[in-house]
């Protein structure tokens, strides 16, 4: 039986950069186990500071869930990387600059193509005592700077991208990984959590500017547990505005979500009675903020009042 | 040189008793080669057919479980699709025929149990392909192709239209007006198969083509077809079907004589070749040496030899655990080979001309 073998923290550069350069890093990120392979050194400099306290197998025979190379590759306007998963090629070449980026981009796009024991939804998911928060919302949202935020002020990071939901039962699977940020937002959390650990900066990506931000120790140490969904929480930053919140109606609630879902039509049926039944246990609310201590008020008094 | 076996592969296929014997990294490229091969959900329904769940580690089970039921929601989809277009057809009064996939799973077949089916297949008459394509407009069915180029090129040369999508329910459906396309050197017109089809048990109005037929269209399809990336999966359909069908024992001998009444001895003896040698399916000894001797002769030696050492690295998963060095020139060989088949060189070259100049004057594509 294949065994955990220490964390990433504890290879030196060299033996990880050897891993990654050969057969590849079997890297566990619960709940899968990723074989990663690339010679390109951002890939390399964004797994040993994001992934430092997530573990790895070693040289063990193990089953990965996903194998993922970021190739070099020689483009007109310079120098590019390219995802391989396993042979398929599915998308357009990037600036170098991005590989690790794109590494994060590629596992969730392998999550969302092959996981469809889960009803997969675009959305964030925080915890606290069992329960959870569903943060849906679009990119320019403030979904993930606020994901990182409420992370240090003790909630658990289940997932700043992929709500994992368990069709059967309806709870939630967690999934902590870095968080993506974005743009002004990188500065803004630099600035408010010094002590957290950020990974490489990739410029002038289609998003803009993005770099992730490591999720921290509790968060990936209670990786294992799931949690019942019980908020619905649509945020959107507002400069300047005052923190409102309004309840959100279920049925308009129960059709953005099924429109964030990347599989509910694999589920059919049962997927969106799955949905509605989740609908039907939450409070769903539209909040706009502008200030984060205002919002981490507000996401606290949620876990009182219920 | 020896190419890697396919073993592991089968294996579930083949004695899911023995599942329990595989070690983690066994598992770990059993799952890698299937995804590749598109074979995953075959694979999770003989596991369930023989009752060996317990023997499947639960992180290799979920992916199984994930495909299975990807195909388990195609097949209804299909389901309900088929029923969509049944009304369309009986307004047109043409009979419904499927093909392929759509017809395997439609039919109860073993061949059908975890077979993806991403899009439906259907065969039309030639001379009435204009009444079905209005009908089917009428009905939210739309063209995914608007180069005035490229739907003649589907028409004039090629065996189907360019795929067609339902506007609203996304659905895509492929449609056929001949069985191999036209430019090629196998006999295309589809009058034969559509004067022996079959109805459907349970679906009344629809129709697939009888047993021999179906065999040998896939045959066909391997044959001319240049793009063999899911080769494999072809190669297990047709496996599939015919150790089914050979329960009847006229089987066999109604199949040869049916390719040579089509003359398509050549696609049929290949496939056989193929499965005897890849998947060690188990063959009739005379129906093998029949397959040997016909393939022989459709080719000289050298050609013959080095057909098949291309055709037996193309019809592997498209996976790097089962190639080597050659595979990737193989697949592109055989890939300028079917548009070679397909088309007269004078054909090929301005086609290849028009589709480069189509290709530099068309918008850049943006990053992923």
């Amino acid at each position: 039986m294949s065994a955990l073998r220490g964390r990433i923290a504890d290879l030196s550069p060299a033996e990880l950069s050897a891993r990654l350069n050969s057969d590849g890093l079997a890297l566990s990120v619960p709940p899968f186990t990723v074989r990663v392979r690339s010679p390109i050194p951002v890939v390399r400099e964004g797994i040993e500071r994001m992934y430092a306290l997530h573990e790895h197998f070693g040289d063990d025979e193990v089953f990965c869930d996903f194998h993922l190379s970021i190739l070099p590759r020689l483009g007109w306007t310079g120098l590019r990387c390219e995802l391989d998963v396993d042979g398929q090629r599915p998308f357009t070449p990037l600036a170098r600059g991005e590989a690790f980026a794109f590494f994060e981009w590629g596992l969730n796009w392998c999550v969302t193509s092959h996981c469809h024991h889960w009803l997969t939804l675009h959305a964030a998911v925080l915890e606290r005592d069992g329960r959870a928060v569903l943060l849906p919302a679009p990119p320019g949202s403030g979904k993930s700077t606020l994901c990182a935020w409420l992370m240090q002020q003790g909630w658990r990071l289940m997932s700043d991208e992929l709500a994992l939901i368990d069709p059967a039962s309806g709870q939630l699977s967690a999934s902590p990984r870095p968080v993506s940020l974005k743009n002004e937002s990188i500065a803004l959390m630099r600035q408010r959590l010094p002590d957290a650990v950020f990974g490489p900066v990739a410029h002038d990506t289609l998003k803009g500017m993005v770099a992730h931000l490591r999720v921290n120790e509790s968060s990936l140490r209670q990786a294992a547990l799931p949690a019942t969904p019980r908020w619905i929480v649509f945020p959107r930053f507002e400069k300047g505005a005052t923190l409102r919140a309004v309840p959100r109606p279920k049925p308009q609630t129960l059709v953005e979500l099924a429109s964030n879902t990347f599989n509910h039509h694999v589920h059919g049926p049962r997927g969106f009675e799955c949905l509605a039944d989740l609908v039907d246990g939450c409070e769903a609310f539209d909040l706009s903020y502008s200030q984060l201590d205002d919002a981490t008020t507000w996401f606290d008094s949620l876990t009182r009042s219920s | 040189m020896t190419l890697p076996a396919l073993d592991l592969l089968l294996l579930p296929l083949r004695e899911p008793e023995r599942l329990g014997t595989l070690t983690p990294g066994q598992w770990d490229l059993l799952v890698r080669q299937g995804r590749r091969a598109d074979v995953l959900a075959r694979v999770a329904e003989r596991i369930e057919a023989a009752g060996r769940w317990a023997d499947v580690p639960p992180e290799v089970a979920r992916h199984l479980q994930s495909m299975r039921l990807l195909a388990q929601r195609q097949h209804e989809e299909l389901r309900h699709e088929t029923g969509q277009l049944l009304r369309v057809f009986e307004s047109a009064g043409v009979p419904l025929v499927l093909l392929k996939g759509a017809a395997y799973v439609l039919q109860d077949l073993r061949v059908g149990e975890g077979r993806m089916v991403s899009d439906i297949d259907i065969l039309v008459p030639r001379e009435r392909l204009a009444d079905v394509e209005s009908a089917l407009m009428l009905s939210g069915w739309v063209s995914t192709n608007n180069n005035p180029y490229d739907q003649r090129y589907y028409r004039t040369w090629m065996h189907e239209l360019p795929p067609m999508r339902h506007l609203r329910r996304g659905t895509v459906l492929d449609v056929h007006h001949a069985l191999v396309p036209l430019s090629g050197r196998l006999r295309a017109d589809p009058s034969a198969m559509l004067a022996d089809i079959r109805p459907i048990p349970g679906n009344p109005g629809v129709y697939a083509l009888s047993p021999t037929d179906m065999v040998l269209h896939s045959a066909a399809h391997l044959y001319a077809e240049g793009e063999l990336e899911l080769g494999c999966r072809g190669l297990l359909d047709i496996e599939l079907l015919v150790l089914e069908f050979a329960q009847d024992a006229d089987f066999w001998p109604t199949l040869t004589q049916r390719a040579a009444a089509l003359r398509w001895e050549r696609p049929l003896a290949q496939a056989l070749v193929y499965l005897d040698e890849l998947l060690s399916t188990p063959l009739p000894p005379e129906v093998r040496d029949w397959a040997r001797k016909v393939h022989q002769h459709s080719a000289p030696a050298w050609r013959g030899r080095l057909l098949d050492a291309m055709y037996l690295r193309a019809l592997r998963p498209d996976h790097a655990s089962l190639s080597d060095r050659w595979t990737a020139l193989a697949r592109a060989g055989l890939y300028v080979r079917g548009h070679w088949l397909r088309m007269p060189p004078w054909l090929l070259a301005g086609h290849l001309a028009r589709k480069a100049l189509m290709a530099a004057r068309a918008p850049k594509p943006t990053e992923a």
